[in-house]
């Protein structure tokens, strides 16, 4: 396609990416558009749009979104780290609006009317957030006096304080999972580990007293008792469908369930196309966190790493999450999933979140030990 | 502050970084940090993809939402009578129904489907096709002819649903044996229901509900005579004009139900008026007072006691007075009669007589030995539980003696009459086919063979020159005795209205079938006088033994049978 010695933008973009990541992305999107066909029309029906209504603002969606993954994709980790730093501003910025003057949605305020848009400024908030922390722990790392750990502790209790007011648990989880995830990977010792565990649960727990709704739903999800319509609708679907599924068309969940082209889209994929078209998706998600922790683990740059592993562990959880409850292996939350539920401000969030996962895992010689070495070498040896 | 103090304690920044290679903290620190996160992740997709073929291999519970659905194509097993006539089949038939959201046009739907549908609600099926729901049912079970129509329409957003649905050939004739299922194919009366609780129902309710043939439930019935009998008892119903009419045979030596009907009945194909009252199965699920046939009992009863003799004999000249009533004879002779003529002249006096002789709890011993005071056990759910006193007193016993005071199923009756005619076997009534050597196993004996003998010999007698002569049909040698029941009407025995029965056996030498026939207030027939059991109870029964006999193998026998039956005794 391009030669070695075009040095063009695109040449050497094309060079340097991960192939295997941009293969994975694009597979993703492919998934989500079949689905779109298979599930919104009829939730569209249902609630009296136009049948394709969803299926053309998901492809609409895409153009954005294809847009924002590839152009992310061409920035250089300082560049990442500016525009996570913007996205985090605005994002912050937008939610404290939407406290004030968001649209109230099933009882929280998570969406923000902007330019003719309804946005959910918290799903951009999560891929920024990474990259700070990820960029606040290196910077530890590198220069033990700045207080890098303390800042992302700080600032990860300001998000989840922002996503409570909401109030919105499932994010807070999430974003708390995530934090903790890239807090352990940067060698947080066993005593803190253990500290932070402990509040995790106990936060966990109140969550579990104060909202009566998540108490709800975990003790279905525990004595199977109570009104669990809606997953195991959702298992029902997965069994009928069977290993190769009913057929393109032929499920029923999403006839019925309100939520099927976002939170159960995984049981409409399962009754049409089958358990085996489901273990490929699954597969392309645990290829896609697998890989990046193995490009982290060979990553020099102490930035980069964290950064990789954050992003897909943000993938990671988000798409477990969601599967797991179709699956019935833990309590009902909304979560979607990434690149193929339905959803504008989830779409181009994971479209940011790719194009970081692609911009960081680039080919760079400047990432070359080499280089690096004699940088902080250069920096650090007297201190030691 | 918590956290400086924390930091402060631990003496160092949070996240360790002794030795500080590029980039951060520990190499091999972070590869392993790394290691169990990806460990962590390979277990939770491990989990999934485990979930996943678990899934994979797990079977629909069809327990909830698509199990009506589903049943609706789950087969029953046909049900055949005793030579494999099909009784009630599954039959394949398409259900209509709407999809709201596909229909283009209501009004014009509902009006292409009224010009074939004529009977259509309107308004009905208009609300039901602007609902915007995902589905609704228009109407089930068309015919073919209806099918084909509403295919010829064309309307977007109808279809059809194959559904099997139960079919009796016979129409209304087995109703009652047969019994009855729901919109959803699950029994609900007669063997239908039985059916069901023997496991078809518990097996469709875990999922196991299978779409192939099912092996045919094998019945006694013989649907030949099973026809004969509601033929008879229509003809009687109307010749008598009574308001009920019901009648038995069965199996002297098995027990097996031959033929049963009760009417009124209902067409199971159509049972619309299955549920009113007045069309319950009498035999099985009705009690009577069975009045005189009871004395048939009774004799027996005194005879196997070995206190009384057939040849003893008994006052009856005189009225009994006991408390403040009066019990009499209807056809009074004013003498002493020997126990042959009280049973052919149905003396009320003589028989009260004997059971006072028995005595009153072996008299009751007696009757719950042979089944008539307990619920009888058969197949059919729809059983009635006899009546009693609750404290048996001389003057129960009296009026029990002659067929007052315990009510009790016809089958039950019936079934009894059997061990009285077959050597003395009790054996509980069955519907399904059930072999003479199976039928030996579970029989009960309740009689000495020689109070079996003179029952025989008494039954004969009263056919030959009692009050069951109108049951005799030359060559099958009839045996029976009749019963004329007072209805009780407001508290009081009314003369107005009977139950009339005759109890009968044939032939008497060897009985084969036991025959009853109950009618229900019958009025004298047309040009005639009187309506007692035997003009028209009796008669009902002989035309149930000359049509079927012949059907159920027996051959005639003219002459010397009869002489050869008076000479024994």
């Amino acid at each position: 396609m391009y030669t070695r010695s075009d040095r063009s933008a695109m040449a050497e973009w094309w060079r340097t990416i991960d192939r295997w990541f941009l293969a994975a992305f694009l597979a993703l999107i492919a998934f989500g558009v079949v689905l779109s066909f298979a599930a919104s029309p009829a939730v569209a029906e249902r609630i009296g749009l136009d049948t394709y209504h969803f299926v053309e603002r998901h492809g609409l969606f895409l153009v954005p979104a294809i847009g924002v993954m590839i152009a992310v994709s061409f920035l250089d980790a300082r560049q990442i780290r500016r525009l996570a730093l913007i996205t985090l501003v605005i994002s912050v910025a937008l939610m404290i609006a939407a406290l004030f003057f968001g649209v109230e949605v099933k009882g929280s305020r998570r969406w923000v009317r902007l330019f003719g848009l309804s946005l959910q400024p918290s799903e951009f908030m999560k891929p920024a957030f990474v990259i700070l922390c990820a960029w606040l722990f290196a910077e530890q790392q590198r220069r033990p006096e700045i207080p890098g750990s303390l800042i992302a502790m700080i600032l990860f209790i300001a998000m989840a304080a922002l996503l409570v007011a909401q109030p919105d648990l499932g994010q807070t989880i999430l974003l708390a999972g995530i934090w903790g995830a890239m807090f352990f990977i940067a060698g947080l010792s066993w005593l803190w580990i253990g500290l932070l565990g402990v509040s995790a649960g106990m936060g966990l727990m109140a969550a579990y007293f104060a909202f009566p709704h998540v108490a709800d739903r975990v003790n279905r999800f525990l004595t199977g008792e109570g009104d669990t319509y809606q997953v195991d609708t959702g298992r029902e679907a997965i069994v009928r469908g069977g290993w190769f599924g009913q057929g393109p068309g032929e499920g029923t969940v999403k006839r019925i369930l309100p939520d099927s082209h976002t939170d159960f889209i995984f049981s409409v994929l399962a009754e049409e196309f089958g358990i085996i078209l489901c273990a490929v998706l699954v597969s392309i998600f645990a290829f896609i966190v697998l890989r990046g922790f193995w490009r982290a683990t060979r990553d020099h740059d102490a930035f980069q790493r964290f950064a990789v592993a954050g992003l897909v562990t943000l993938i990671g959880f988000q798409s477990t999450i969601n599967i797991a409850v179709n699956l019935q292996l833990m309590p009902a939350k909304g979560m979607t999933l990434p690149f193929v539920s339905y959803g504008g401000s989830s779409m181009i969030a994971v479209a940011l979140t790719a194009g970081m996962i692609l911009a960081l895992t680039r080919r760079r010689p400047e990432s070359r030990a080499g280089r690096v070495q004699f940088h902080s070498v250069s920096r650090f040896q007297p201190a030691s | 502050m918590l956290f400086p103090r924390l930091l402060a304690r631990h003496g160092g920044p949070i996240v360790q970084a002794r030795d500080r290679s590029p980039g951060g903290g520990t190499a091999s620190q972070v590869r392993s940090r790394m290691a169990i996160a990806i460990a962590c992740f390979v277990a939770v997709y491990g989990v999934i993809g485990g979930r996943l073929v678990q899934y994979g291999l797990s079977e629909i519970d069809s327990g909830s939402r698509y199990s009506a659905a589903d049943r609706s194509l789950a087969s029953r097993p046909d049900i055949v009578d005793r030579s494999g006539i099909v009784l009630a089949t599954d039959i394949r038939v398409a259900s209509l129904f709407g999809e709201p959201r596909r229909i283009v046009d209501v009004d014009e739907a509902v009006e292409e489907l009224a010009s074939v549908l004529p009977d259509v609600d309107y308004k009905e099926w208009h609300r039901k096709l602007s609902s915007g729901a995902g589905f609704v049912w228009l109407r089930r079970e068309l015919t073919p002819r209806q099918q084909a129509d509403v295919l010829a329409l064309g309307i977007p957003g109808i279809g059809f649903r194959t559904e099997k649905r139960r079919f009796y050939p016979g129409g209304p004739v087995a109703s009652h044996i047969l019994g009855l299922v729901n919109i959803d194919n699950a029994g609900i009366a007669g063997i239908e229901k039985y059916v069901d609780d023997q496991g078809l129902g518990t097996l469709q309710d875990l999922g196991l509900d299978v779409d192939t043939e099912l092996a045919p439930v094998k019945l006694s019935l013989d649907a030949r005579v099973q026809h004969i009998v509601r033929d008879v008892l229509v003809d009687g119903m109307e010749r008598y004009k009574a308001i009920a009419a019901g009648g038995v045979v069965l199996d002297a030596k098995t027990g097996e139900v031959v033929a049963m009907v009760s009417l009124p009945d209902y067409d199971p194909n159509n049972p619309y008026n299955a549920l009113d009252k007045d069309r319950l199965n009498r035999m099985s699920a009705g009690t009577f007072e069975m009045g005189s046939t009871f004395k048939a009992f009774t004799t027996a009863m005194a005879l196997d006691s070995g206190k009384v003799d057939l040849n003893d004999s008994f006052d009856a000249s005189r009225p009994i007075q006991i408390a403040r009533f009066t019990i009499s004879d209807f056809h009074g002779k004013k003498r002493v009669l020997s126990v042959p003529e009280i049973f052919i002249y149905s003396s009320n006096i003589g028989t009260a007589k004997m059971a006072d002789v028995v005595g009153i709890e072996q008299h009751r011993e007696f009757l719950t030995r042979i089944g008539l005071l307990t619920r009888m056990e058969t197949e059919l759910p729809e059983v009635a539980k006899p009546t009693q006193p609750d404290e048996w007193k001389k003057l129960n016993s009296i009026t029990i003696s002659f067929g007052h005071g315990v009510s009790t199923t016809p089958l039950q009756t019936a079934v009894a009459a059997a061990a009285l005619v077959n050597g003395g076997t009790l054996l509980k009534p069955t519907f399904l086919a059930r072999g003479a050597d199976h039928a030996k196993v579970l029989g009960k004996k309740v009689l000495d063979p020689a109070t079996s003998d003179a029952m025989r010999y008494l039954f004969r007698l009263n056919v030959e020159k009692g009050s069951g002569r109108r049951a005799e049909v030359e060559g099958f040698v009839v045996g029976g005795k009749t019963g004329t029941a007072e209805k009780v009407v407001n508290g009081r025995y009314s003369s107005e209205k009977r139950f009339n029965a005759f109890l009968a056996a044939f032939p008497m030498d060897d009985p084969q079938y036991v025959v009853l026939a109950i009618i229900d207030e019958p009025k004298p027939e047309e040009g005639k006088s009187g309506a007692t059991a035997g003009m028209n109870a009796a008669p009902m029964v002989r035309e149930i033994v000359a049509r079927s006999a012949p059907l159920l193998g027996l051959m005639p026998r003219f002459g010397e049978d009869e002489d050869a039956l008076l000479v024994s005794y």
